[in-house]
């Protein structure tokens, strides 16, 4: 196990290196630069900006300098669009925001999920089951772009239960319908899966065996066919746990919540460079970890997967 | 001492007597019943880029600025100047000194007076190179003595045409004759700044809690792209005048859920969604409302010599100019009250009479007629290809569509549409890359020149390098001139001739406003609002 989390940093460090220097490059090739706008910049007044933020020098020394500011000093430098802020100003605002809806999002659709999918499973060909799949082949393809504005309409100006938007420093009703709106096609998707992988496994020799022993349904469901069904389960789940984490674009969008994905997707129109960088990275080591996380939690659920 | 605590006691009796005229209840002036809660609540597109007078660049920020900050002079609802830290100014025989004379009652909200020396400092800060403000280059605007070598870091900024002679009284020096000096000072970028808070926090000094500042409201509360919060400044000389206490920006990003959160009560203003107008004028006829703006939606000809050849003739400008039928765009496409456009400078613009340009006079069938003829004699009768290129957007991708076909069907002319995303567009349009782009253009200050400067060879918004000598030579003499209007209104005569833009359409602002928010200053055509003015009434 050791020998494993060893031999990820190890790959890690080149991998986010690499990943540094990609975005960087690709980064500056794209066409116009932060100061760029509809009413250019007058070249003296371009020139003192670019010379304040080090803009002028050439790009290879703007990234060793880039790179040797976070190495030593842990620093990702300024914000060009939002003056007073440093991207590090930004990330320890939006990040919070971003992990608290995204694991709750995370855990209303797992839970749900495979409740769902359990209970679709081992009542297959019943009403319950036919109500889950067209429910949750409803809700698979329904985007939260559309969810999202529908829930405001529901439960902000129908019902007026919930507050339209904001985040309110994580108030529970701030918190609902961005989780709703984000969870929801995770959630059927997990429930399919879940059903699919519970009906193939509890048509397989061993739980027949089972069966014929005599033990009890519940206790075969539970004990036996549970862990090897949520395999393929699993392996879903881990590209969608960082996803959700990492923030959502349109959840920001819709719902003000002021969290990672706004501004991730805004610093890449705006040419925010290093904001951009900046969250790449968090982005990027988050996925190595939690990629490392899901195979420790493999080996651990499927013994024929050793390390 | 006995005195001024007599004093003190007066002007606390005053205050305690005018503040409970509101909690009784009604408006000191109309007579109106006011509302218990006086909190406004708006909603603004984007964050804001900062609330630093000298470093903020965008409308929605400049707007935060204005409520918390206060220049020499501010607008009133028609906007006309009216006296804000200045009570007045007076100039030498050529425009060339103006001397202001402040109020000795303004305060920052930490109860310092505010001085002569805090507008030299703001000035003098916006114009350093160490600053590198975004607004820099509005010290040129203003015509400031040593502006450009200040800019350029061969002067120190203490050179900079600006200085205290005492506490209350400033003195500007210009380095040319300039008759609308005065209409700059408005702009948030000329407002004072407090030196000891800019060195105490540095660029921290915009946050809540370090932030000093002389408008009628401080900000008490700032969540990046979520919300701020700006409350009654006690200190503000004219607070017992000042009705409303709290005001709230919310960024939404999404205009339909913005509406919708209007709609539950939750805003107080947000704009239209476009198209939307016409039913929600019927539905909620008190609160739709709408006004004209100083901006301008048009198309430009590539006129360089990386543009085609087509578009260097005339004839050929004219004719796809002539043939936009530019009544369906703002009627069927974009509905919200925007005004067909003939000429480039709104007019809404101050103290500018729009010309009649002969194309401007003729019906959309004689506009028609004409443009086939053009061709013709262009030699491009059989029709003719071209590109056009906008920035990524619903709207914008309508309206060209709309063209395109109206080109096709009149004129034989295939467009290829193109859409960018923002910066690349603006990155190709800049480099002439181009051969018929989108442009939309906001006024900075409310005078022609904001416009017209964009037709200048020189100036560097002049994306079709578009060059005349005489429109050149109007220009530069309207700067010094005491009455300017001809000249823009010979600009507009050739510009309407030359065509180097298609004029589409002067835009209109629409918002849902609740109707108990008064007075929404819909005459003021810059839009320059000061929370300080509005009220809420009671329902």
């Amino acid at each position: 196990m050791l020998n494993l989390i060893l031999r990820r940093i190890a790959v890690a460090i080149p991998t986010l290196l690499i990943l540094t220097i990609v975005t960087f490059y690709l980064m500056h090739a794209a066409p116009g630069g932060p100061f760029t706008s509809e009413k250019p910049l007058p070249p003296q007044v371009l020139a003192n900006i670019e010379a304040k933020y080090g803009l002028n020098d050439p790009l290879w020394k703007q990234m060793v300098n880039y790179i040797g500011g976070i190495v030593t000093e842990f620093d990702f430098g300024p914000s060009f669009k939002y003056k007073d802020r440093t991207v590090n100003d930004i990330i320890a605002q939006g990040l919070p925001v971003t992990l608290v809806y995204g694991t709750l999002s995370f855990i209303f659709a797992v839970v749900l999920g495979v409740s769902l999918g359990v209970i679709a499973a081992v009542n297959q060909n019943s009403r319950f089951d036919y109500l889950a799949v067209g429910f949750t082949m409803f809700a698979q393809v329904l985007p939260n772009f559309v969810m999202g504005p529908i829930l405001i309409l529901i439960f902000t100006l129908w019902l007026g239960w919930l507050p339209g938007g904001g985040w309110n420093g994580g108030h529970w009703q701030n918190v609902i319908m961005p989780v709703i709106a984000l969870g929801t096609s995770y959630m059927a998707s997990i429930a399919r899966l879940t059903r699919s992988s519970m009906l193939e496994i509890l048509r397989s020799n061993f739980i027949r065996t089972a069966r014929a022993k005599g033990i009890p349904e519940r206790t075969i469901i539970w004990r036996h066919a549970l862990k090897p069904a949520m395999l393929p389960v699993i392996s879903y789940l881990a590209p969608v746990f960082v996803f959700m984490i990492t923030g959502s674009f349109i959840i920001d969008m819709v719902f003000s919540t002021g969290g990672l994905g706004y501004f991730f997707i805004n610093s890449a129109y705006n040419r925010d460079y290093a904001v951009m960088m900046g969250i790449t990275l968090l982005l990027g080591s988050l996925t190595i970890f939690f990629n490392m996380i899901v195979d420790i939690i493999y080996g651990w659920i499927d013994p024929q997967i050793r390390y | 001492m006995k005195l001024t605590t007599k004093a003190f006691l007066m002007a606390t009796a005053v205050t305690f007597v005018s503040a409970s005229a509101w909690a009784a209840g009604t408006h000191p002036v109309t007579g109106e019943a006011l509302a218990d809660d006086q909190t406004f609540t708006y909603r603004v597109l984007d964050e804001h880029s900062s609330v630093d007078p000298q470093i903020v660049e965008d409308v929605s920020g400049a707007e935060i600025v204005r409520d918390l900050f206060e220049g020499l002079y501010n607008q009133d609802a028609d906007g006309n100047l009216i006296p804000g830290v200045a009570l007045s100014h007076t100039t030498n025989a050529d425009k060339t000194v103006y001397t202001f004379t402040l109020r000795d009652n303004a305060k920052w909200s930490d109860g310092k007076p505010v001085t002569a020396n805090d507008f030299v400092y703001g000035w003098r800060r916006l114009a350093d190179p160490n600053t590198a403000s975004p607004y820099q280059w509005f010290v040129e605007v203003m015509g400031l003595k040593n502006s450009g070598a200040v800019m350029a870091g061969d002067a120190d900024p203490s050179e900079l045409g600006v200085k205290a002679i005492d506490d209350y009284t400033l003195e500007v020096t210009l380095e040319n004759s300039l008759p609308y000096f005065a209409l700059t000072t408005t702009h948030s970028s000329t407002f004072p700044a407090p030196k000891w808070a800019v060195d105490a926090h540095g660029v921290d000094w915009t946050k809540p809690g370090n932030i000093v500042s002389n408008g009628a409201y401080v900000l008490t509360e700032h969540v990046p792209n979520e919300r701020s919060v700006r409350e009654r400044n006690p200190m503000y000389w004219d607070n017992d005048g000042t009705i409303l206490d709290k005001v709230v920006a919310l960024v939404i990003n999404e205009e339909s859920v913005a509406l919708t959160r209007y709609m539950a009560g939750e805003l107080d203003r947000t704009e239209i969604p476009a198209g939307q107008y016409p039913s929600l004028s019927k539905s909620n006829p008190d609160e739709a409302i709408v006004f004209p703006r100083l901006c301008s939606y048009y198309f430009m000809f590539n006129m360089s010599d990386s543009g085609p050849e087509a578009l260097k003739d005339k004839r050929v400008r004219q004719a796809l100019s002539y043939a936009v039928d530019r009544s369906i765009i703002t009627e069927n496409i974009l509905q919200g009250g925007q005004t067909p456009a003939y000429t480039f400078t709104p007019g809404a613009t101050a103290n500018f009479e729009v010309p009649a340009v002969p194309f401007g006079e003729m019906s959309q069938t004689e506009r028609d007629a004409k443009a086939k003829e053009l061709m013709a004699d262009a030699g491009y009768s059989d029709g003719l290809k071209i590109e056009l290129i906008y920035n990524t957007s619903e709207d914008h991708k309508k309206i060209a569509i709309a063209m395109s076909q109206m080109w096709k069907q009149k004129l034989g002319v295939e467009t290829t549409l193109a859409n960018q995303e923002w910066k690349t567009f603006l990155d190709t349009r800049g480099n002439q890359n181009f051969e018929v782009a989108r442009g939309g253009w906001c006024g900075d200050y409310n005078e022609a020149s904001t416009f017209l400067d964009l037709v200048q060879s020189n100036s560097g918004y002049n994306d079709s390098k578009y060059s005349n000598a005489e429109v050149d030579q109007l220009l530069a003499d309207a700067k010094t001139s005491d009455n300017p209007q001809p000249n823009y209104k010979r600009v507009e005569e050739i510009i309407a001739d030359d065509m180097p833009l298609i004029p589409i359409y002067h835009y209109a602002g629409n918002y849902m406003l609740n109707a108990n928010l008064k007075p929404w200053p819909v005459k003021n055509a810059e839009q320059n609002w000061y929370s300080k003015d509005l009220y809420k009434v009671a329902d």
